[in-house]
């Protein structure tokens, strides 16, 4: 019933979801119950590439949500995926115990090798899952929520905010390398053994993760579509393009930008928090300018206010990113920088833009009528053809 | 010398800082009983330097409609925005009613409170239907968390209706308002600002870029409006503001240069001179 209003119109995101339920049902069954010599056997590697790109798109979907639908073109979200990350990465180092190279069950190793007698009081409860689980939330959110408060209500807006959301990311980054602040410097967080008890590289946690991670992607994409197809999405909307008018409507612009900004945040979070356990890593490389302006991209190369599109543009920039740097590793930054400008210059609605237009055209015929214009022009014989 | 005058305004003990300030009490009756429903007094706000209200004085009675003229860069929209609480004047004070000091509250409270305004330059919501504009501007519980569960009830529906009607916009109420002519724009903004039930509607130039037909009908809506609400009217059109007006005042360099009938006003020297002279 709720699915239902959610959906319809929604011709995208019933296609995700579809997809997305596809994912949890098949990934097991392909990975786990086919044997390893069957060619329908899904390996691995291929389970956890996925389930990072479903991150990916979790991530996109968050950005999509303030920027495509509130205006807010946030460079530094990469910061709240980094802090999600970095908090599961806390619990995970916890998780290994004395299983370190120094076998110190109460310190991290990096901690042993600075010569820390204890652990630092901001590190006490990662050993729980859910503390660990509920820092995921907080700490960007309640960041998001300081940071938004005192932009939004200084009317900071366009090119400014968004270079202060990237001094953020930056700020955030020079923090997390120094070695005093006990996170593991440059080096990060890594050598993660177990999760909530399973060991992290067998085949079936990697399977869970990724089932997680698709789970997730479908959640916060009906709460966010729950969002934006409410009163509160429609006002959003409305003060995207005309901020003053929405002030004289009586409503009070800063809280309605807020929220979102903060929701948004979260979302970022849980994915950088499904982020690492899967990749085994997170150190401050997270955090660098480059990573959420490579975001940017991935919803404008989508398409930007469909919430769907953003999800499509990160599983398409992502693969061709992995096609690409496993061909010409160097290529990857110029291919994104013209694909960029690409896309900005010829396809402001992104991917999703496209599909819409071929289908409009295909509707009214003048898909029909173009192609056999250009047939005719070479000389093709095609079917329509009148004699 | 100019420091410390500064520092004393800022520092003045009967206004503390804004968002300390306890949220004002519409549900208490407006106090019109004298007559007047804004009183705008000695109000002076420069930029720059440069005085755009100077010890501008004004009274808007209830129920009236106003027309305010003059020439460009008199101080018209900028007087608009001090009473609406986009710009805080260097002096002066400006009361809704006699009880409720507008320079204390913010742009969305005094929306709420009951005072609405068209801008110069029509601005609708332009991705969204005609529908969906009205029903944004509606009256009603304008906080984050009940606008995510808000459903429309029926009198609300047949409010917006009520209004789609009069702004004649019923058949276009499922297009977006993007896509209508500036004079339908017009028309639905003026639409939106009676969606907000306000008590003072201030209505920065209607007129402009209409047809002589949406113009007319422009004039027979402001008039029917005028005695429910109180209007003021900025216009450049002088056959519309003589097609409308009661009492008329010319503002010319940040100040009120006269005020009274149009013809009183048409015929006394210094507006002659200023019109003439530009
Ligand atoms: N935000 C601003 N900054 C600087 N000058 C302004 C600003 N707003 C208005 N002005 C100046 O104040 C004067 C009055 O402007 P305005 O109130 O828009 O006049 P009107 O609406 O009567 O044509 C103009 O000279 C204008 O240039
Ligand atoms: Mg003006």
């Amino acid at each position: 019933m709720l699915l239902q209003r959610l959906l319809s119109h929604d011709r995208g995101g019933q296609i995700l979801l579809v997809l997305l339920l596809a994912v949890m049902v098949l990934v097991p069954v392909l990975n786990l119950a086919v044997p390893a010599d069957s060619p329908f056997h899904l390996s691995t590697t291929t389970v956890t590439l996925l389930g990072k790109y479903l991150c990916y798109a979790l991530l996109a979907l968050a950005l999509d949500l303030i920027w495509g639908y509130c205006g807010i073109l946030s460079l530094g979200h990469a910061a709240f995926f980094g802090l999600g990350g970095y908090a599961m990465g806390m619990y995970l180092m916890r998780q290994i115990g004395d299983r370190g190279v120094y076998g110190n069950a109460e310190l991290p190793d990096f901690m042993v090798f600075l010569n820390w007698q204890e652990l630092p009081w901001y590190w006490l409860g990662f050993d729980q899952f859910w503390f660990a689980a509920l820092m995921v939330v907080l700490v960007p959110g309640l960041l998001a929520g300081i940071f938004g408060y005192l932009a939004f209500r200084s009317r900071v807006t366009g090119v400014y905010l968004s270079i202060i959301t990237q001094a953020l990311t930056v700020a955030l980054m020079l923090a997390f390398e120094l070695n005093s602040m006990g996170f593991g410097g440059t080096n990060g967080l890594t050598d993660f053994k177990e999760i909530l008890g399973a060991p992290i590289t067998a085949d079936s946690t990697r399977v869970a993760l990724c089932v997680a991670s698709a789970l997730m992607l479908a959640l916060a994409y009906l709460l966010c579509r729950a969002i934006v197809t409410s009163r509160y999405g429609r006002i959003v909307l409305a003060l995207r393009d005309a901020e003053s008018r929405t002030r004289f409507c009586g409503y009070k612009v800063e809280h309605f930008k807020l929220w979102l900004f903060v929701f948004s945040a979260v979302l970022a979070a849980i994915a950088g928090a499904l982020y690492v356990p899967q990749v085994g890593i997170i150190n401050p490389g997270e955090f660098k300018p480059l990573n959420s302006i490579e975001l940017v991209v991935w919803v404008a190369v989508g398409g930007r206010a469909t919430l769907y599109g953003a999800v499509a543009g990160a599983f398409s920039v992502n693969y061709a990113k992995t096609w690409l740097t496993s061909v010409y590793p160097e290529a990857w930054l110029f291919a994104l920088g013209a694909l960029f400008v690409l896309v900005t210059l010829f396809l402001p609605k992104g991917l999703v833009g496209v599909v819409a237009t071929l289908r409009q055209a295909r509707a009214d015929g003048s898909l029909q009528r173009n192609w056999q214009r250009l047939a005719s022009r070479f000389g093709v014989p095609t079917k329509g053809e009148q004699p | 010398m100019k420091l410390l005058d500064s520092a004393r305004e800022g520092l003045r003990r009967d206004r503390v800082f804004d968002f300390m300030l306890p949220p004002p009490n519409f549900s208490e009756d407006l106090d019109t009983r004298h007559g007047p429903i804004l009183y705008v007094e000695d109000v002076s706000v420069s930029f720059d330097g440069f005085r755009a209200l100077n010890n501008l004085t004004l009274y808007i009675n209830d129920g009236e409609l106003r027309c305010i003229i003059g020439p460009n860069g008199a101080g018209k929209t900028t007087m608009m925005d001090v009473i609406t609480g986009r710009t805080r004047p260097d002096s002066g004070s400006v009361w809704f009613g006699q009880n409720i000091d507008l320079l204390r509250l913010s742009e969305h409270q005094i929306a709420q409170g009951g005072i609405g305004r068209k801008f110069q330059k029509p601005t609708v919501f332009e991705h969204l239907s005609v529908f969906e504009n009205l029903e944004l501007a509606m009256a009603s519980d304008k906080r984050v968390w009940p606008n995510l569960w808000f459903r429309l009830t029926g009198e609300q529906r047949d409010r917006i209706d009520e209004i789609l009607q009069l702004v004649r916009l019923t058949d276009h109420a499922r297009r977006r308002a993007g896509a209508l002519s500036h004079g339908q724009k017009q028309w639905l903004e003026i639409g939106m600002l009676l969606m907000q039930n306000p008590r003072v509607l201030l209505v920065d130039e209607p007129v402009a870029g209409m047809t002589f037909e949406e113009t007319e009908r422009t004039a027979e809506l402001l008039t029917s409006l005028a005695g429910r609400h109180s209007v003021i009217v900025v216009e450049h059109d002088m056959a519309f503001v003589r097609s409308i007006a009661r009492t008329v005042t010319v503002l010319h360099q940040g100040s009120v240069l006269a005020e009274g009938s149009m013809d009183a006003v048409q015929n006394d020297p210094r507006v002659i001179e200023v019109y003439l002279g530009e």
